[in-house]
């Protein structure tokens, strides 16, 4: 059984239906006990992270979700919610996230550090994985079922940065920038990508995700 | 160059797939679900919908097909319309949406985009818009390209854009639905006004168009109809085409 955290996102239709696809038994829920006993978790996001984490704390779930985190329930958060188990974000002031995965999200640059004009933002469209720099293959992961220089679908205008370097399994070189792609250790997994949205190549990895 | 997507435009008189042609009225071609699965199963980057009656009582039918098409394909799905309020978006995103598309009531109403890009993130909003060519500039027109706005395409698409656009789908009045090519100094105008992506829409008769579109006209994305639903292109060969011209698009996995 996979728990899909319902915060007031309007789209997760598309998440459920993509985990349904690839065999998946799906709960949406808001109830913080169905959360505390999900065996595991998914946390979608689409929109900007204040009002996400908003929702999130207004319902009393940040704290549920932290805490079935840390007991071991596996967590995969996707898009804005990879970024909401992060420490904080610049997206439009300073806003903690979740605090899971140490790092910071922040904007994607449009101009190189020259500044000059160099890239469209938001991120959208189709882009390669490659392997982070520390990884030389994802055996082992989540990313187990998957070939660098396969593409998955990007949809955003802010991006995840961390200094840990064992946390990053993919990335995608985005104008010439690289873009945190996948993190990922013990327990919580992230996907800047949407899974749901990248075709075979993205149902592959929510269907290793439910193997976990 | 970032990756360039191969987007399949479906307009939908509900519950209908249709297709204007010029000086003809529009022509039925079958179930819309039908071709967008097939699209996807031809490795479709995205496909757009365009809801071309856009009254109350025919949008419930357009949010089906959304509903129906999204539960077995997998790839983005942007919804345009009609939209006027930004219970309409939330309705379309429910349905299973990624993106909208907004033009007349941008037009109307600019507050729209900031509203929608507050609620949903700008990321989730395309500002569509209809360009008609006078003289050397073009004029934004609405309501299905039959309404004159008065408003500069360029400073339109950059307003629009400071207001929290995430795209520009742009379509050309003049070449919709002739097959005669599509407006390359606008696009090229276009995309080099603003610093968000450019999807163009309209008039794209053969491959080559769509060479011309990303080489000269400097697009970000192709939103196809007429050659698609009519078998004249198909996406296997469009996308051999782009390696061919060392264009960037996403590599099919077998």
């Amino acid at each position: 059984m996979i728990t899909i955290v319902d915060y007031g996102i309007v789209n997760l239709r598309n998440i459920v239906r993509a985990l349904e696809h690839v065999g998946g038994k799906v709960l949406v829920s808001r109830d913080g006990k169905d959360i505390e006993e999900a065996e595991r978790l998914v946390l979608p996001g689409v929109g900007a992270f204040a009002s996400g984490m908003t929702e999130l704390r207004s319902r009393g779930l940040d704290e549920v979700i932290v805490n079935a985190v840390n007991s071991g329930t596996p967590i995969l958060g996707i898009c804005l919610g990879m970024q909401m188990l992060f420490e904080k974000s610049l997206e439009n002031g300073c806003h903690a996230g979740l605090g899971l995965i140490p790092g910071d999200v922040v904007p994607i640059p449009r101009r190189d550090p020259n500044g000059l004009k160099k890239r469209k933002v938001p991120h959208v469209g189709w882009s390669e994985l490659k392997l982070a720099p520390q990884r030389s293959s994802w055996r082992g992961t989540s990313l187990s079922g998957t070939s660098p220089g396969e593409y998955v679908y990007f949809l955003h205008s802010f991006m995840a940065t961390t200094e840990e370097v064992n946390w990053p399994l993919a990335q995608c070189i985005y104008e010439g920038l690289p873009v945190v792609a996948a993190v990922e250790s013990e327990n919580v997994t992230g996907l800047q990508f949407h899974p749901e949205r990248s075709g075979p190549v993205g149902l592959s990895i929510l269907e290793r995700f439910l193997k976990i | 160059m970032r990756n360039v997507r191969l987007i399949a435009r479906l307009d939908v008189k509900a519950p209908n797939l249709v297709k204007g042609i010029q000086f003809e009225g529009l022509r039925k071609l079958g179930d819309p679900n039908g071709f967008a699965q097939k699209y996807y199963c031809e490795g479709v980057d995205e496909i757009y919908y365009e809801d071309i009656v856009a009254s109350l009582y025919e949008r419930n039918n357009l949010l089906d097909i959304v509903e129906k098409t999204t539960s077995n394909i997998f790839v983005p799905v942007t919804v345009g319309g009609g939209l006027r309020h930004v219970d309409d978006v939330a309705a379309a995103l429910r349905a299973g949406a990624d993106k909208v598309a907004i033009n007349t009531e941008a037009i109307r109403r600019p507050e729209i985009i900031q509203e929608v890009a507050d609620r949903f993130g700008s990321q989730c909003l395309v500002l569509s818009i209809q360009a008609k060519q006078q003289g050397d500039r073009w004029e934004a027109y609405f309501d299905n390209g039959r309404e004159r706005s008065g408003v500069d395409v360029l400073e339109w698409a950059e307003y629009g854009q400071n207001l929290g656009a995430g795209e520009i789908l742009l379509t050309s009045v003049d070449r919709e639905g002739t097959s005669k090519g599509f407006d390359l100094p606008l696009q090229k105008a276009v995309a080099e006004k603003v610093e968000i992506p450019v999807i163009a829409s309209g008039g794209m008769g053969c491959e080559q168009d769509l060479i011309d579109a990303i080489k000269t006209g400097g697009v970000d994305a192709v939103a196809m109809a007429h050659v698609l639903h009519y078998g004249i292109c198909n996406l296997r060969d469009l996308r051999e085409a782009c390696y061919a011209e060392n264009i960037p698009v996403r590599r099919l996995s077998n």
